[in-house]
């Protein structure tokens, strides 16, 4: 039932990292996510795209190395689609994901605190109607643990070098934007309502 | 180091950290735990597998009849507590700590933003709260991960289920809270 006491504190301890820096990257605060979604605050995708390309260079070079090895979901359709439509209304409704949630329970916040509640409400519907849910999961195809680099038989890194260059160019247009938007005079206070 | 010790303790206690430095320090910690445990970050399976022990403890027989473990135990991943269950909790008490040490804790019952659109009834809040976070929970197990589990660790693995999930879950999310919240300013974060 349990796992050795070093690979527990070893979890605690990654987790505590993660934490810390969800609530410092401002993710576990309902606002963000929710004005994320409603395309005015790019906080998670800024967050969310960095990570997914300085972790991509690194867990493909240990790959390289032999040091890790990929840890890859399957395509099973039907799971994947009904799955993101039901995470997306949650997601959108609750203004939490499930690690952000929890990182804002730690930060105080009482709402996602109900809400782990709630995710553990839905764990137990989940694993209890596991076997009537298997139709909706696997129901649509099947098409394995499979990534962009298998399925077109191109290297990893191409994929990797991409991905970090459209990073910079989001990054390079990002900072030339706040750089335009930041030296103009804050007029709003003078300028009647229209 | 001693002015090291000093820009530490300056970057402890601010409220906030460029998203890009987060960003970077969140895909290295992935390499870390890819490298030590041997797992992508993830948030979901512990509770499905906290879930899972729940259910074998309330009905005994059910760890022995209940096809979930049976199916579990041929994977070769039966529920347990383990680095998973571990990180969750970490999660808590590391935002606990950011909060703590910069000021930050928020201690709310609404949110301001649910409650300039709808109202500031507690218990409307916190039965939604619930509710849609059953809801999202049970979809992140149908598809086997979340913001965590697909968004960030399958995709740095270029995971063709990774990608799909996250595309169809923000496109979700982004409809539903555009109408939700239609008509609202932008508001002060």
């Amino acid at each position: 039932m349990f796992e050795s006491p070093d690979r527990l504190l070893l979890g605690l301890a990654t987790g505590v990292v993660f934490g810390f820096l969800l609530q410092k990257g401002r993710v576990a605060k309902f606002e963000v996510i929710v004005e994320q979604l409603r395309l005015r605050d790019w906080t998670v995708v800024r967050i969310m795209g960095t990570a997914v390309v300085v972790g991509s260079i690194g867990v493909y070079a240990l790959v390289a190395i032999d040091e890790a090895s990929l840890h890859i979901r399957p395509v099973l359709l039907g799971g994947v689609l009904g799955g993101a439509v039901c995470f997306g209304v949650g997601m959108a409704v609750f203004g939490y994901c499930p690690g952000t949630s929890i990182a804002g329970s730690g930060e105080g916040r009482r709402d996602a605190l109900v809400g782990l509640a709630g995710m553990f409400t839905g764990a137990l519907g989940f694993v209890g109607a596991f076997p009537s849910l298997q139709p909706l999961i696997k129901g649509m195809g099947d098409w394995g643990r499979i990534t962009f680099p298998e399925v077109t038989g191109t290297s990893p890194w191409l994929w990797i070098v991409g991905l970090a260059m459209a990073g910079i160019a989001a990054f390079a247009v990002d900072r030339r934007a706040a750089h335009q938007r930041s030296p103009r005079p804050k007029r709003l206070s003078t300028e009647p309502h229209s | 180091m001693h002015q090291q010790g000093e820009k530490m303790i300056d970057a402890v206690s601010q409220k906030s950290w460029s998203p890009y430095v987060v960003g970077s320090l969140i895909g290295i910690l992935s390499w870390f735990s890819f490298a030590t445990a041997d797992k992508p970050l993830g948030i979901t399976t512990a509770f499905e597998h906290a879930a899972a022990l729940t259910w074998a403890a309330a009905i005994p027989d059910m760890a022995e009849q209940h096809p979930y473990f049976a199916a579990k135990r041929a994977e070769g991943k039966p529920p347990i507590i383990g680095w998973e269950a571990m990180l969750v909790v970490g999660v808590f008490f590391g935002a606990l700590l950011s909060a703590r040490l910069s000021g930050d804790q928020n201690r709310l019952w609404v949110p301001p933003m649910w409650e300039r659109r709808f109202g500031p009834s507690k218990w409307k809040r916190l039965s939604a709260a619930f509710l849609s976070a059953a809801l999202m929970m049970f979809g992140a197990r149908l598809a086997q991960g979340c913001t965590s589990g697909h968004g960030i660790s399958g995709s740095l693995q270029l995971a063709v289920s990774s990608w799909l999930f996250i595309s169809i879950a923000f496109g979700v999310a982004i409809l539903t809270a555009l109408a939700m919240y239609r008509g609202q300013g932008v508001q002060d974060v």
